[in-house]
């Protein structure tokens, strides 16, 4: 069963036990919080330097963008945790990028100029979560109809939905 | 009444004709020689209801735009809002075709929020009846594939061999295709007696069936002839745009995820994972077919190698106890109880587990707040992103290569929508 001793919180702690994955040694600068659980490394950034550490975790080996969603944890703040899984081909390891935002300027930039598959991944979550991609192709929405309102997947919507 | 005048017959001039030669011979396409059709949401071809919203020249793609969403039912908000274990029933409708795969994944992804250790005869069990999904999710393709393109013939055999499959599954797990047979922690029951002979039987023929439908189609002229130098699609292409499972193997790709990042006991397995370098719609003909052939040694292995012991890990708050203990012991019912009424709590913390579907990596992200139901439960499905790669893979291609293109990726909507 699961032990929460075992898991390693804050970069310090992560990039100490882990010195040598080439994701740590790439966002060394760039890291402000880490977290190493259940043999999974989930590093966050800040949303300025989203960018910069794609660029550098692509660089350092990590080619394919598997997934990126978001989790909305309303009603605390920052209220949006989006989630980047990139794999590497070659390492055979795995990433979590994360990036946190506010409620109040819920928006980041595009992933698509680093991996074109970004463009559904963030357009489904500007659909579900109400998240802005800025410099996104084609932010639209994707699942919803055109004329929807609310984004459903936001803990403030309802389930059953307001008809 | 005056008589209706005859419509002044509009036949093109010998200019108009050069022009769509010329324009077919590479000339630049213009505004004015477009034309934007519309393909689906109803279209036999379309696998389901995917619609496309095409820009043509004369017969060529010039864009190719998806439109989706006509399926979405918003699983992830119902995930949401139920307790873990009822969660396994949602997973089966996401991918209609490998309701096994998705039962399996979720699963797992649970398990590694719990860290449960499964037994080694539910591991084979789930590869087992993994492999048989991946044959029966295959069948469906080629069969429609082959319809898609005009060989009839094909589809009924298929289809006669995928019931073998279903029937397989209905004997495990009750039903036929919305199985929900893996729960957390293992599977539901015991498989019945006649099971394992049933599926001896079944892996006997299937290797000579499968040559069957290889005798009908790849000697074949014209299912060569629309399949050969079709969709192509570079390694570089398939990495940027996210494809992954057979498409990206067939890219020259040697990725697979039961190969490299073993999950429910896969490396105990001997198999090959087939690769091709052409990039084309008949490469991933091709890879699915060999696909096949080791999903059919697969589960000989498992078969063959089938541990005894218990089918569900030994985690009595997780997991609901036996029918008859729950008569007998006080424990047993309090604990189907409680787990029955409350749910059991998942210590908090994310996971994402990935595995090896027909049609890709499908990954689950769950996301646990301590409570008994998931906080956040996120698919990744390999339909949605490998959809992103069909404008590249039919663009300057003729209007009829689509529906080719569409059949060799092998998508399905239900997975796409969610």
């Amino acid at each position: 069963m699961y032990d929460p001793a075992s898991a390693l919180r804050g970069t310090e702690a992560v990039f100490a036990a882990h010195p040598e994955v080439p994701a740590v040694v790439a966002l060394k600068d760039m890291a402000i919080d880490a977290k190493y659980d259940r043999a999974e490394l989930t590093i966050t950034v800040a949303r300025e330097n989203l960018i910069a550490a794609a660029r550098a975790v692509q660089a350092a080996g990590y080619n394919f963008l598997e997934d990126v969603t978001a989790v909305d944890w309303y009603p605390s703040e920052p209220r949006f945790q989006i989630t980047y899984h990139i794999l590497s081909h070659g390492l055979k390891a795995r990433l979590r990028l994360v990036v946190r935002l506010d409620s109040g300027d819920a928006s980041v930039d595009t992933i698509t100029t680093v991996w074109p598959s970004a463009n559904f991944y963030e357009r489904e979550v500007f659909d579900l979560f109400g998240v802005h991609f800025g410099g996104h192709p084609n932010l639209r929405r994707i699942m919803m109809p055109e004329d929807w309102q609310g984004h459903p997947l936001r803990k403030d919507y309802p389930v059953e939905g307001y008809r | 009444m005056a008589p209706l005048a005859a419509p002044e017959l509009q036949i093109p001039g010998v200019e108009d004709v050069i022009a769509d030669a010329a324009r077919h011979n590479g000339a630049d396409p213009t505004k004015d020689h477009t034309m934007v059709i519309n393909m689906g949401p109803q279209h036999p071809s379309t696998h389901g209801v995917l619609r496309l919203v095409l820009e043509i020249d004369g017969e060529s793609v010039v864009a190719l735009a998806p439109d989706i969403g006509y399926l979405h039912t918003g699983i992830e908000k119902t995930c949401e809002a139920k307790f873990y274990q009822q969660v396994v029933p949602l997973t089966d409708r996401i991918d209609y075709l490998s309701p096994m795969s998705n039962n399996l994944c979720y699963c797992l992804a649970v398990e590694k929020l719990l860290e449960l250790e499964i037994p080694e005869r539910a591991q084979y069990l789930r590869v087992l009846l993994n492999e048989l999904t991946r044959i029966q999710s295959h069948l469906v393709w080629l069969g429609t594939h082959a319809m898609d393109i005009g060989a009839l013939t094909v589809f009924l055999y298929c289809f006669r061999e995928r019931e073998e499959i279903l029937r397989i599954f209905e004997g495990v797990a009750g039903q036929r295709m919305m199985t929900s047979y893996f729960r957390i922690g293992g599977v539901s029951l015991e498989p019945p007696t006649d099971f394992y002979e049933r599926v001896r039987n079944f892996l006997k023929i299937m290797p000579e069936k499968i040559q069957q439908y290889e005798n009908l189609l790849t000697g074949n002229p014209i299912w060569m002839g629309r399949l050969k130098g079709i969709g192509y699609l570079s390694a570089a292409d398939a990495i940027a745009l996210g494809v992954t499972g057979p498409p990206l193997r067939a890219s020259g790709v040697d990725w697979d995820l039961r190969r490299d990042m073993p999950y429910s006991g896969y490396d105990k397995f001997q198999f090959k994972v087939p690769v091709s370098q052409e990039g084309d719609v008949w490469a991933r003909y091709v890879v699915r077919m060999e696909e096949m052939h080791e999903s059919v040694k697969i589960a000989q292995q498992a078969l063959d190698g089938m541990p005894s012991g218990r089918i569900v890990a030994d985690a009595p708050k997780i997991i609901l106890p036996d029918r008859e203990q729950m008569k007998t012991q006080m424990e047993s019912l309090i604990h189907h109880f409680k787990i029955v009424t409350e749910g059991f709590g998942v210590p908090a913390g994310e996971v994402l587990q990935a595995i090896e579907s027909p049609r890709g990596e499908m990954a689950y992200y769950v996301v646990s707040d301590g409570t008994a139901k998931p906080y956040r439960v996120h698919m990744r499905n390999p339909s949605f992103a490998t959809l992103q790669a069909l404008e590249t893979m039919c663009k300057g291609r003729l209007l009829a290569d689509v529906v080719a293109v569409i059949g060799s990726i092998d998508i399905v909507l239900g997975e796409i929508d969610r």
